[in-house]
């Protein structure tokens, strides 16, 4: 009761520092259209913007330098995070600083555009990019490999618990986390990334091939895209796998996992390859094409495929999120990516229960939020990428 | 004294006419939504039965003895034809009998006599079936007037620094896995400061505000979920709106932005917002598996992923006919609530 009514009352002062901001701005600036146009909803959420930056910056000052580190414990995560957001935030700024001093006009010009955002998000996929393709050199174990300390704390501080050998700790089972989770780049990001590319292949060819051909085709094709459609995409990858798990097992069922992804997938792609193919073949050069007596591979790889990769580059880039996703969400529920392979699902699922010691050994319940944000942190960035592509491409002001 | 007459003919005719062909449209998306259902249901029947190989052998594993594979497959009927195997299984499930489930079928096959106490697919159902629903309602009543008012918000404030944080913050959130989004929860509200339990335990008979209370987590996690989409579809509805020269005549008259979105343009955009809204809560199915596994929440979705991992396929068909079919239903509403709720179609001249 007395939480509801600190609520209040504190909802109540921001209002009255909302009014008085407002207020205060109309006699100080003599009535300047800003402040006497501004609605009181504008200014009540100038007042609310405040309150939360003033008790973000004090919560952060008290746990970092007044209160002693056992009750700073529980601000861990918080400080953690703003300064997370403080690194990447720099990093971004720099990185853009780069890549508008270095490179072709071209590129330079690209990056002078780029909001930090999307420089955020350029960074990070080239940094997973680099961690996927080198993890075997980067990592300081295997990823099977199994040590005699189990439950080694992360931060590798011996005194907490932790082991300067293994800095983000050890499962259970004794395996080092850092380097479950850099080959967790190469499994997880590799996977989906071959299970967006069968997809494409599928979907993109027999798109254009319904589109080219009409008749029976387009439409048997596209009927039977219809009905596949209609049942959730992750529900119907359970059904599959279910099958598929009566006879298959370990890696089999994996690459099982990865076929059934790509069959459900490249249905979304065949919606958009038929639609941007069907706009492209009623074009005087297609016409012109068939008159030459060009065959249809030519026609569909020469002619549609150039004047297509626009809109499919951006769908590439959301299908492949949603693939990460939906492929992070099986190996969570423990039917996806299968052991011995180290995977980021797999380790949320795994050790989540780490969560819970979180309010008196922060250090202990960060293992499986960082799978977890490893995930979060990839899609982000895509995510973040894809909509300046599609922001610039549509060339859209609001 | 004719033409008058023919006027009021003409008149009376006209809105008939229209309501008649909105009938229409609305009889064509229903009998489309049973077809499709249909459909899918023979679909996720062949998913199973339609590979080679020998399903009951491949279920049993290399150990199983003949008798226990023979039992299950005259259990099963494995040993009919397909069609007739349909026939009896779709029969079944329109009259609520959704066969039993493997793991009693097993049960009582090792033991060698069957005792007929086995509990039916449908049993095991219904009660979660009940709180799966629960969950639902929860989110839909914190979720809807929470995105459609950051929806309208937004629109109203665009290219501000508050729009551009709803826009990052929403972003990030439809890009990260609903279970990271769940355990941020529960580290922040149910571990680091003790306000909401972590764990779903729900049974039969609780108090209503114990139910909620235990119920809040989940339906919150799922609330970022789908108020990110939900508020972003308003959005982008709203400012389209926003473009059409009566919003412009209504702004240059003089009157109050907020007067200018709630009173002109949001009855136009309410379709566009009722269609958002519709397929979100669609949108939940796939999001109520994963949070029901995280919050241990007795609902449907972890009955699907528990039977997915023993392989009892009776359950995993039941269980994705029904996702199936709340998903085709939920598209179905959707479509048909913004054909119903277009004004140019309700006010006929």
């Amino acid at each position: 009761m007395s939480g509801l009514m600190t609520f209040l009352i504190a909802l109540a002062a921001i209002a009255a520092a909302g009014w008085a901001f407002r207020f205060t701005g109309q006699k100080v600036t003599g009535n300047a259209p800003r402040f006497r146009d501004m609605a009181f909803a504008v200014a009540f959420g100038y007042a609310l913007g405040t309150a939360v930056l003033i008790w973000a910056v004090w919560t952060y000052v008290q746990a970092q330098f007044i209160l002693p580190e056992a009750e700073a414990n529980k601000y861990f995560y918080f400080v953690t995070a703003i300064h997370g957001f403080i690194l990447f935030a720099v990093l971004a700024f720099l990185f853009r600083l780069l890549g508008r001093a270095v490179g072709t006009a071209g590129s330079r010009k690209l990056f002078r555009q780029m909001p930090l955002t999307a420089s955020f998000g350029v960074l990070v996929i080239l940094l997973y990019t680099f961690f996927a393709i080198f993890a075997a050199w980067l990592a300081p174990h295997g990823q099977e490999q199994v040590f005699a300390q189990a439950n080694v704390v992360p931060g590798g501080n011996p005194a907490l618990g932790g082991d300067p050998a293994f800095p983000l700790g050890t499962d259970q089972i004794g395996r080092d986390i850092l380097s479950r989770l850099i080959y967790g780049a190469q499994n997880t990001v590799g996977i989906a990334f071959v299970t967006t590319m069968i997809a494409f292949l599928l979907g993109g060819s027999l798109g254009f091939l319904a589109a080219t051909l009409r008749g029976w085709v387009d439409q048997s094709l596209s009927r039977l895209v219809d009905v596949l459609m209609a049942i959730p995409a992750l529900i119907f990858a359970l059904l599959l796998i279910t099958v598929a798990s009566a006879w298959v097992k370990g890696t089999g069922l994996t690459i099982a996992m990865v076929l059934i992804m790509a069959l459900i997938d490249s249905t979304r792609v065949f919606r958009l390859a038929r639609a941007v193919g069907m706009n492209i073949v009623v074009m005087d050069y297609i016409e012109a094409a068939k008159l030459r007596g060009e065959n249809l591979r030519y026609i569909v790889f020469r002619e549609i495929l150039p004047n297509a990769t626009a809109p499919l580059l951006a769908e590439f880039g959301l299908r492949f999120c949603f693939v990460f996703l939906t492929i992070s969400s099986l190996s969570f529920l423990g039917v996806g990516i299968q052991p011995p392979l180290a995977d980021w699902g797999t380790m949320v699922k795994d050790m989540s229960s780490f969560i819970n010691y979180a309010a008196f050994a922060p250090q202990v319940s960060s293992a499986p939020l960082l799978a977890a944000g490893a995930i979060a942190l990839l899609t982000v960035a895509v995510n973040f990428v894809v909509d300046w592509m599609l922001h610039r491409s549509s060339g859209l002001k609001e | 004294m004719g033409e008058a007459a023919a006027n009021l003919i003409l008149h009376e005719k006209k809105p008939t006419g229209i309501l008649d062909s909105v009938l229409k449209i609305i009889a064509q998306r229903l009998a489309l939504g049973l077809l499709t259902l249909f459909i899918v249901s023979i679909v996720i029947f062949a998913a199973v039965n339609l590979l080679p190989g020998d399903f009951a052998q491949a279920i049993l594993g290399q150990g199983a003895t003949p008798e226990a594979v023979e039992a299950i497959r005259t259990d099963l009927g494995l040993d009919q034809h397909p069609v007739k195997r349909y026939m009896q299984w779709l029969g079944g499930a329109l009259q609520g009998d959704l066969g039993s489930s493997f793991a009693q079928a097993n049960f009582a096959s090792f033991v060698g006599e069957d005792s007929g106490v086995r509990t039916s697919v449908a049993q095991q159902i219904a009660p979660r079936f009940a709180n799966t629903m629960f969950l639902a309602g929860v989110t839909a009543a914190i979720a809807v007037p929470f995105a459609v008012t950051l929806g309208i918000l937004a629109a109203l404030y665009r290219n501000s620094i508050f729009d551009r944080a709803t826009n990052i913050l929403t972003l990030s959130s439809i890009s990260s896995p609903e279970f990271f989004l769940a355990y941020v929860l529960i580290l922040f509200l149910a571990v680091l400061n003790p306000w909401l339990p972590s764990l779903s335990n729900i049974y039969d008979g609780m108090a209503f505000s114990d139910r909620l209370e235990k119920t809040l987590l989940p339906a919150l996690t799922l609330t970022l979920v789908v108020t990110a989409h939900m508020m972003r579809m308003t959005r982008a509805a709203i400012i389209n709106l926003l473009a059409s020269p009566y919003i412009e005549m209504a702004r240059l008259k003089g009157i109050n932005p907020m007067r200018v979105i709630v009173k002109h343009a949001l009855p136009n955009a309410l379709a566009p917002i009722i269609n958002v809204v519709a397929l979100n809560l669609a949108y939940l199915i796939t999001g109520v598996v994963v949070v029901e596994v995280v919050f241990v929440y007795p609902g449907i979705g972890q009955l699907f992923v528990d039977s997915v991992k023993i392989r009892d396929i009776p359950v995993v068909q039941a269980c994705c006919l029904i996702f199936a079919a709340a998903y085709i239903l939920l598209n179905l509403t959707a479509d048909i609530l913004s054909i119903v709720s277009n004004p140019r179609l309700r006010h006929p001249k």
